[in-house]
This record gives C-alpha cells, structure tokens and sequence, in this order.
C-alpha cells in the first residue's frame, strides 16, 4: 500500500535525532511491549509480513506521530482480535471474559534462547528457476497494490541490475494475506543514484534493492 | 564520531519519552496482565527475551565479527562471500540475522544500511535498532541523500567515493564491514573489538583507531 511507511526519497521529515549513549529501551514499557508482542508472535496466528502489514495500516498521521513501540502494541491488538486469541472487549478492559479458558503459552522461558538462535529463515528449499541472471538489466515493475509490498515506490519503474540472488524467499505480497507463501527468487539490484534521482545525483553512487521475481520485468 | 553539526540535533529523549508515554504504559500494564491471565504469555519468557537484548545480543557481536576479519584474512573472506556460515563459526545468528550479507568498505566504496519500509536491521549481531535508524528523517533520507546524511553523522565522504546503500527490503540484513584505521595492525582481537561501533557497522560512522567512537 503507498501509505507512509514507505518513505524512501521523502523530504520533510526533518534532521537525523542522534541520542549518545542510548539504552535499548527507553521505558519499561517499551521493554514490555517488545517481550509481548514477541511472545504473542509465537502463536503462529500471524506471519511477521502480517504484522509489519499491521503497522503500516495505522493511519498516516498516527503513524508519523507514534513511538516505535507504540505501533507494536497497536499491530499486536489488532492481530490478536482478528486471530481470535481475544476480544476487543477483554482488549480494551484489561480483563479477560468471564468463563474462557486459560491457554498455554508457546513460549516459555526456556524456550527463548533456542529461539532466538534458530531464527525464522524466510528461504524455501524448492527447486524453482530464477527468471534472472546476475548481470541481467531489469526493470521494477509499476504496480500500486492496496495491500502489503515490499518494492519501495522510490524504485518502481526504475531500471537497475541484478547484482546477486539470494535464493527462494517466500514472498510478502501474498504471505502477509494468507494468500501463500509462493516462494520464489530474490535479488540484490543496483540502481544508480541518477536513475532513481535524476541528473542532479551523484555519478557514482547506489541504492541496492533486495527485490522478489514478481516485482521484475526484463529492461 | 559526533561533529559539532550532529551535535546540533543531539537531544536527550529521556525528556521526550518521559513525556509522552503515562498512557502506553498504563496500557501496555493492563495488557500484559491480561495476556498472562489467558495464558497467552508467559511472564518470565518476556522477562527472558528483554534480557537477551538488553544484555546478551548487540553491537558486541558485530565487533566481534569485525575483529576477526580484521585480524584473519581467510575469515575475510569467508565473511564476504559467506556471511552465514562466517558468522556461525563465532557462534552467532538467529532470529533477524538469518540471512547476511556483509559489505565491505574499501578507500573507493562506502556502504550505508537502511530499511526504508519499517526498521529491518541484523538484530543477530547489532541487537536492537537505536531509535534514530527506526525515525522517518534517517528512513526518507538515506536512499535519496546519503551523503547528506552522513555529513549530518559528521562523515564527510570525497566526491571519489562510491556510496552504496543497501534498503534492507526482503529478508537479507546486512552488515558493514568497516575500513581498519591505520595502526589497528597492531591492536589484538579484543583491542579492535573495542573500538568498533554499532555506527560503523550501519555505515554512518568510521572506526578511529583512539576509540573516538565510543559514544556507540
């Protein structure tokens, strides 16, 4: 979706708040959120496509506005309500409805580390053939999906080169709507400065782009 | 790596988020309780992934990894060709490192990370993201004025070098390898270890060899 999050070329935002020293987290509450919505993660109700969907579903102003943490927890509600792990009700009122069951979590503290050092690969062991060579020129293609991409609008309909493949990924556009996982290739793609930014550019520089089949056409 | 420029837009957020969140923390208080009540969550397993990168997984991990590139040359290598498995031997990866590219900067090519679309970052060897890496003026910026972004850094790059940004857009994260100051030949693992930043490895700084760096 073109919403805000995809903000790539914008100006406008300001200069860079550069904070020395800087904790992890700067509340308790951050720390919290972050552990809850990790945990909830482990459900498997939702993909991480889903929730970064989730987030940049919140309203353009929100979102601009929010703390980082401050979208989780709206993404984490939201996804916990859709899913069925809760109620609206019991979301807003902190108590759970009379008479549900109390569950088991998935992850318990024992569980965290071996978590956290497996990791979850978004890579596909299935044999399917890149549509691309590196070296190969190609040109992102100009599509406005209402739902979750990852090919940046700064890079639509610009022409840049494959670089590398990075193997069969699943893909978001589809992953992140239940829609299938439909793995397919991924490439690292470099564009110049002055295609993606006209004359003005550097002459050397790059933006390289990891970037799915589906979003590439030959150039 | 603080110019008097990037000085101009140090602030302390300790003001800012004291400011702002009595509401989410009484919100996210009333939503862990009822998590817990469910049984949805388990307390001590969110006590436990606070803890893992409050104290275990950060920059340390990347320093660690550029140290030994710095000091083994066949590690290097392995580390620019395999990241993955470069990686593994030191002992680390996981959860947002599953994939890694390193990039590697050179007197001719300055690399700089950023995801334009959320906050995607190697949280495998740099822990979590700083705030400034997750803002809208960093994320909007870095692809269309990198330059102008790391002169805001203090980084003032020669016209001659290539800059290469890196929009960590799939699920590919990437690390900075960053150039070995003249005199760090003589420092040992654990010495360069402590000089390299989590900056560094973004590519928004460089490593100097006094530890001028420090500050991340």
């Amino acid at each position: 979706m073109n919403s805000v999050h995809d903000m790539g070329g914008m100006h406008g935002m300001g200069p860079i708040e550069y904070e020395r020293n800087e904790p992890v987290f700067h509340a308790p509450w951050e720390a919290r959120t972050f552990g809850l919505v990790s945990a909830m993660n482990c459900w498997g109700k939702w993909t991480l496509d889903a929730l970064r969907h989730q987030i940049e579903k919140i309203p353009a102003a929100d979102y601009l506005r929010m703390l980082y943490y401050e979208k989780w927890i709206v993404a984490m509600v939201e996804l916990a309500v859709s899913s069925g792990l809760a109620t609206r009700a019991e979301m807003e009122s902190g108590i759970p409805a009379p008479g549900s069951p109390k569950l088991t979590p998935p992850l318990t503290a024992a569980m965290v580390s071996g978590m956290i050092s497996q990791g979850a690969p978004s890579t596909r062991n299935v044999p399917i053939a890149p549509r691309f060579r590196t070296g190969e020129r190609v040109r992102a293609r100009n599509i406005n999906p209402i739902g979750h991409t990852r090919l940046p609008r700064y890079a639509r309909s610009k022409v840049g080169t494959i670089r590398r493949d990075h193997g069969v990924h699943l893909f978001p556009d589809t992953n992140a709507h239940s829609l299938g996982e439909k793995p397919q290739h991924v490439y690292s793609v470099r564009f110049t400065a002055r295609e993606l930014w006209g004359d003005a550019a550097s002459p050397r520089d790059a933006v390289y782009v990891d970037l799915w089949d589906d979003y590439l056409e030959p150039a | 790596m603080t110019s008097d420029l990037s000085h101009a837009h140090e602030h302390d957020h300790k003001h800012e988020h004291q400011a702002v969140p009595s509401d989410p923390a009484l919100r996210v208080k009333a939503l862990e309780s009822l998590l817990v009540e469910k049984g949805l969550v388990d307390r001590a397993a969110l006590d436990a992934l606070i803890d893992t990168y409050e104290h275990k997984v950060g920059p340390r991990n990347g320093a660690r990894i550029v140290a030994r590139a710095w000091t083994d040359p066949a590690y290097r290598q392995r580390l620019l060709t395999n990241a993955d498995a470069a990686i593994a031997e030191l002992g680390y990866g996981g959860m947002q490192g599953e994939h890694m590219v390193v990039v590697e900067n050179t007197p001719k090519v300055h690399n700089l990370v950023v995801c334009t679309l959320c906050s995607c970052y190697p949280w495998a060897v740099l822990g979590l993201p700083p705030v400034w890496y997750k803002s809208a003026p960093y994320r909007s910026r870095a692809v269309i004025d990198p330059r102008g972004v790391l002169r805001e850094f203090g980084l003032e790059l020669p016209e001659d070098v290539e800059v290469r940004v890196w929009d960590s857009t799939a699920e590919i994260r990437y690390l900075v390898l960053p150039e070995r100051p003249a005199g760090a030949e003589r420092l040992s693992e654990d010495e360069i270890a402590a000089l390299v930043t989590r900056d560094a490895m973004v590519g928004v700084a460089k490593v100097t060899p006094a530890g001028k760096g420090a500050a991340a």
